[in-house]
């Protein structure tokens, strides 16, 4: 009987210490590098730049700035308008090839799932860098188009331009878009399709009432994953954008570095957050529309 | 059947077609760098001017060049590491932890990718002047874990949750404590997905720029020394080199570790089919 007792009073002694080395990690990461940074620049927000670490006062002069002076505006509408251009893009040139993968691939599934997905685990800077030399003035597309002799004339019109950093962007970020979308084509019970056929619906009604919905899920899914790093991006205009693509990103990195007012930096971060909270809530919000499924 | 006729067949080839062409639109401009790294021309444009090695010559004995790929391979490994620990730690405690706080450490884990790299970057850079480190490699290895915890804590998390569950409730029910279940049982059953998570963290910590960019001190990482290199036409030859190097070996890490995760998942569908 004590053995027993002993036993288990050693077990649950075990089983805490097991359980404070497993949530450790974790919990150090999430809540002192997530929680905690993220609360940094939120307070950080609200302070006056003094050039000290941390900012002076207690202040809302930061807010004011953004939500008075225009400029801020037509960047943050910018970056609002590219990064919901190039989401646009993505999730409907991804859909077809979700729905391929989905419905079409059979066994070269597996393989192209493969080859859509390895693009997004190579260098960033480099698929950016790669359009550079297509658009560039003595670049591909130029230089292609002068050889067929469509143009006789390099363009400067390709670089530096707000479609430029749309259609790079759209290009960076596409394996992000396929997945979620094929996931969601994937687990539609086949029953349902079947139902559909079954009563008589063609397969384009089959489509736009049976597919279609119970894909919704993936789209916003999709959505949510390209529209979130585009709209903080500051590379991709920063290579092939030129001055008239300035992005919140770049306002942001500038104020962190040659502006020097981290407080500012922070409230326009704080902005963009905000911004991402309501796309969030409005993608849950269509999510539960739709009748999601997970 | 039926229905694989009726909603698969008649579309299915211009689908393909379509594939094929999204495939191309894919892999044309990143397969653009390998191409005109061995072009003997300074500038990148058509016609090609003949065939060259002497880019790749050019990154040899280049010290500000080895300096950073010595200091990516060390960040690139320690991060790794650390978002495969954490990766590991917090989804079992999330699938086996029943508590709370297990749950709640989960879900923020996976909350980066709501967040833009720029303010990942920005928040972990007030963070580490706050504590005193400052811009550094530590201050790199802190951000890149971030980065890559999503990625590691989503694998991890559905490997963990396709091993059967009767498998641990056997090892506990014969006497293995919570350690050795999950040392002895857990892990070595799902080792594969471990590698797996550690080499994607591993190239997303090799390619990352958009936090570095805000947490390197004096000793930067390939991808800023390839930023830096960008500003001069002169040198933009070399970065294709370097590029070209780091495409195939990013394309063989990634190749190998989408093997090593269906390894894992093929062995499981056998045993439990």
């Amino acid at each position: 009987m004590s053995t027993i007792v002993a036993t288990q009073a050693q077990e649950a002694r075990s089983s805490s210490g097991f359980r404070f080395a497993m949530l450790l990690p974790g919990a150090l990461v999430t809540f002192l590098l997530i929680l905690f940074a993220l609360g940094l620049v939120l307070f950080l927000a609200f302070r006056g730049n003094d050039g000290s670490l941390l900012g002076v006062g207690l202040t809302i002069a930061n807010f004011a700035t953004v939500a008075t002076d225009p400029l801020y505006w037509t960047v943050t509408l910018r970056s609002l308008v590219i990064a919901g251009l190039v989401t646009l893009a993505t999730v409907v040139t991804a859909y077809p090839v979700a729905y391929y993968l989905a419905f079409h691939a059979g066994r070269r599934r597996g393989l192209l799932l493969f080859l859509v997905t390895l693009p997004f685990w190579t260098s960033y800077l480099l698929r950016v860098f790669a359009w550079k030399i297509v658009l560039a003035y003595n670049g591909v597309l130029n230089s292609a188009l002068i050889e067929s002799g469509i143009w006789s004339e390099p363009t400067l019109a390709f670089l530096n331009t707000p479609a430029a950093v749309v259609v790079t962007l759209a290009h960076a970020y596409a394996p992000f878009a396929i997945l979620p979308i094929y996931v969601a084509l994937d687990t539609i019970p086949k029953s349902l399709l079947e139902a559909a056929s079954d009563l008589g619906a063609r397969p384009f009604t089959a489509f736009r009432r049976v597919v279609l919905p119970n894909s919704m899920p993936g789209v916003l899914a999709a959505a949510l994953v390209v529209f979130v790093p585009t709209v903080g991006d500051y590379v991709t205009p920063a290579m092939v954008g030129g001055p008239g693509s300035t992005m919140i990103g770049t306002l942001i990195q500038s104020q962190f570095g040659k502006a020097n007012d981290w407080p500012f930096g922070a409230a326009l971060s704080v902005c963009v957050m905000f911004v991402i909270l309501v796309v969030v809530l409005v993608a849950r919000g269509a999510d539960r529309r739709f009748g999601s499924r997970t | 059947m039926r229905v694989e006729r009726a909603i698969t067949k008649r579309d299915g080839s211009w689908l393909g077609l379509y594939v094929l062409a999204y495939l191309v639109f894919l892999y044309l401009p990143v397969l653009l760098i390998p191409l005109f790294s061995f072009n003997d021309s300074i500038q990148a444009a058509f016609p090609l001017q003949g065939f060259t090695l002497q880019w790749y010559q050019t990154l040899y004995g280049n010290p500000a060049l080895s300096g950073a790929l010595l200091n990516s391979l060390v960040i690139g490994v320690i991060a790794a590491c650390g978002a495969t620990l954490c990766g590991i730690t917090v989804s079992y405690m999330d699938l086996y932890g029943r508590s709370p706080l297990a749950a709640t450490i989960s879900a923020i884990a996976r909350l980066p990718i709501l967040i833009p790299g720029v303010i990942v970057g920005i928040s972990l850079l007030i963070l580490v002047n706050l504590i005193g480190l400052g811009p550094s490699r530590v201050a790199i290895v802190l951000g890149h874990i971030l980065v890559a915890l999503p990625t590691t804590v989503v694998i991890m998390r559905s490997r963990f949750a396709a091993i059967p569950k009767t498998v641990r409730e056997a090892a506990l029910d014969l006497g293995a404590s919570d350690w050795t279940t999950f040392r002895r049982v857990m892990l070595p059953l799902s080792l594969p997905a471990v590698l797996s998570a550690f080499m994607l963290a591993f190239l997303i910590s090799f390619d990352e720029f958009i936090v570095v960019f805000f947490l390197a001190g004096t000793e930067p990482t390939l991808p800023l020394y390839i930023w830096s290199q960008l500003r001069f036409p002169r040198s933009l030859p070399t970065v294709m080199a370097l590029g070209t190097v780091i495409l195939a070996v990013s394309f063989i890490i990634a190749g190998t570790a989408e093997i090593l995760r269906h390894r894992g998942l093929g062995a499981q569908r056998r045993n439990s089919a």
